[in-house]
């Protein structure tokens, strides 16, 4: 049981190039797969192509395979993809349904929609909102939220899908430390607690350190290097592949060029 | 001399369904002035900037923007003075053409010909989109609609420029990029606003830093000042922390050091005889 790209291909519509190319990667249940890579190197384009939705959705042309828990998303109607895989897109206005006058209507959309029990619903809607501390924000209408607020609540609505697996594109670009801190304890959570595997997009280097078991360096399409989350997080190519490195370890470098002890295991 | 490019008094701002926003905000930006605008999700931060070009008209107090109060002023006529980047690129851009989609703001305050397409052409060459001018915004990722929505502003050349988190979704090529662009319009003389929850890009590239809590300023001052080991409780009570370096530098001794250059430098400064062991 595992969501795997294997030697996926993916072209869009009316594009010359292709967007990946030669892209193998396993998302385990109960795991974190971070996915890191300069802007431009297909990160939402993975994201797309991994919760099924390209092409099925979207159109393209998909070479390679694509299968969750054994059936290729080719083969898969899209409804029957977004019960087995979540996605959260980079844009949260992107991802709200634009039709709840409320955001706990809004989390509420997801549940509803897969016909369950309203018990359920009221169950799922409260934990997720829980989750992410925003109960608070219950009663206000979706349309007047900060950015960082929609962010929390577009994420809200997909956790309380409880899909086996969630593709998460940048959850945390508009967020402030704290709400970064928040979501990524929801997704070690969700991965520990329900067995969900997560592939999750993000820039946030130090994020990735404290949440990802395993992390994949996408670079112009291709995965450029995969492995163990602190092993790649530690990699001195990363600044030459555009990606910057947790600051840990970025200033340890710079205080060793200078000849300074550094203060070791800072629990800074 | 001085001058002042925003001033408001006793700001406060409450939206129409009854969420208050701001509350007493007295700020004082001068000319040329780098400044960046801290806090936590919903702290109001994007609600001040909103009140600079006149997108928002204060409940309480008073905005004043060159020393004029803003009054009842059109949008597009403060459009000339303070050019809004906005959070989401996707609320700013409309048309079907990168340099159509440039050239919008520009056009509308009476620019043409050739100043037009000057304008045109050093803003996407500002923001690195300069072979993209015929490609069409939909087709550009998110990070790339960002630095667009960026560019439209710039090409309209206001002395005042707000961007409202410019490096969300952005590479450390992209941060780096928002960081020259900054640079070069504050040695331009300009003034520059950011909104921003990226501690490092705050600390590396802005002068003053306003932090927000609840829709009140709570604190003002240097990066040196702000993230200095005192202010932790309050910068904790807005959920916002020091960058790392600000950590390690208190944790070792070395002061306030928000940079990791700043960091480096204090540390060898003190002869590189810094702890080794665990700290506090």
């Amino acid at each position: 049981m595992t969501l795997a790209l294997r030697g996926v291909r993916y072209r869009y519509a009316g594009a010359a190039a292709a967007a990946l190319e030669g892209v193998s990667l396993t998302l385990e249940p109960g795991h974190v797969l971070g996915v890191v890579g300069p802007n431009g190197a297909g990160k939402s384009t993975l994201c797309l192509v991994a919760a099924g939705l390209a092409p099925a959705t979207i159109g393209g042309e998909l070479a390679g395979e694509v299968r969750i828990d054994g059936v290729t998303t080719a083969s898969s109607r899209p409804h029957e993809l977004a019960q087995r895989c979540g996605i959260l897109f980079q844009n949260p206005t992107t991802q709200l349904s634009g039709t709840s006058a409320t955001v706990w209507e809004e989390v509420a959309f997801g549940p509803r929609n897969l016909g369950l029990p309203l018990e359920e619903v009221v169950a799922r809607v409260d934990a997720a909102l829980d989750a992410l501390t925003i109960r608070p924000l219950a009663d206000r209408d979706p349309e007047r939220l900060s950015g960082g607020q929609a962010q929390l609540v577009a994420l809200a609505g997909v956790l309380a899908l409880r899909p086996a697996y969630l593709v998460l594109d940048e959850p945390t670009s508009q967020l402030d430390p704290q709400g970064t801190r928040l979501v990524g304890t929801a997704i070690g959570e969700l991965a520990r607690q329900t067995g969900a595997g997560v592939l999750v997009v993000e820039h946030k280097t130090d994020l990735l350190a404290t949440i990802a078991e395993q992390v994949a360096v996408l670079v112009a399409g291709s995965v450029v290097a995969s492995d163990e989350a602190a092993s790649i997080l530690a990699d001195a190519r990363l600044e030459a592949w555009g990606i910057e490195s947790p600051s840990r370890i970025r200033i340890e470098r710079a205080a060793r060029r200078a000849g300074v002890h550094l203060v070791s295991e800072v629990e800074a | 001399m001085t001058v002042s490019a925003l001033r408001t008094e006793g700001l406060g701002f409450v939206y129409p369904e009854g969420t208050r926003a701001l509350e007493g905000v007295d700020l004082e930006i001068l000319q040329g002035e780098r400044v960046a605008i801290i806090g936590q999700n919903g702290s109001g931060k994007s609600t001040l900037v909103r009140h600079f070009n006149g997108l928002l008209r204060p409940t309480e107090g008073s905005v004043a923007v060159a020393g004029t109060p803003v009054g009842m002023r059109h949008v597009a006529e403060l459009a000339r003075e303070v050019g809004l980047a906005f959070q989401n690129p996707d609320r700013q851009i409309f048309s079907g053409r990168v340099a159509r989609e440039v050239e919008f703001g520009p056009r509308n305050i009476g620019i043409s010909g050739q100043e037009l397409a000057a304008c045109v052409n050093d803003a996407l060459a500002a923001v690195g989109l300069e072979g993209r001018a015929e490609a069409n915004p939909y087709d550009l990722g998110f990070s790339q609609r960002k630095l667009l929505a960026l560019a439209s502003v710039l090409a309209m050349r206001p002395p005042i420029v707000v961007l409202d988190e410019p490096t969300t979704g952005q590479d450390a090529n992209g941060i780096g990029r928002v960081r020259s662009i900054v640079e070069m319009l504050s040695s331009d003389g300009r003034t520059v606003v950011a909104i921003s929850h990226d501690m490092r890009f705050v600390a590396e590239t802005f002068a003053r830093i306003i932090v927000m809590r609840a829709g009140r300023v709570v604190l003002d001052g240097s990066p040196r000042e702000v993230f200095a080991q005192e202010q932790w409780p309050i910068l904790a009570s807005t959920y916002l922390e020091p960058p790392l370096a600000a950590r390690i530098g208190a944790r070792m001794g070395a002061g306030s050091t928000p940079t990791e250059a700043m960091l480096v430098e204090r540390l060898l400064e003190q002869g590189g005889a810094m702890g080794t062991g665990r700290a506090g």
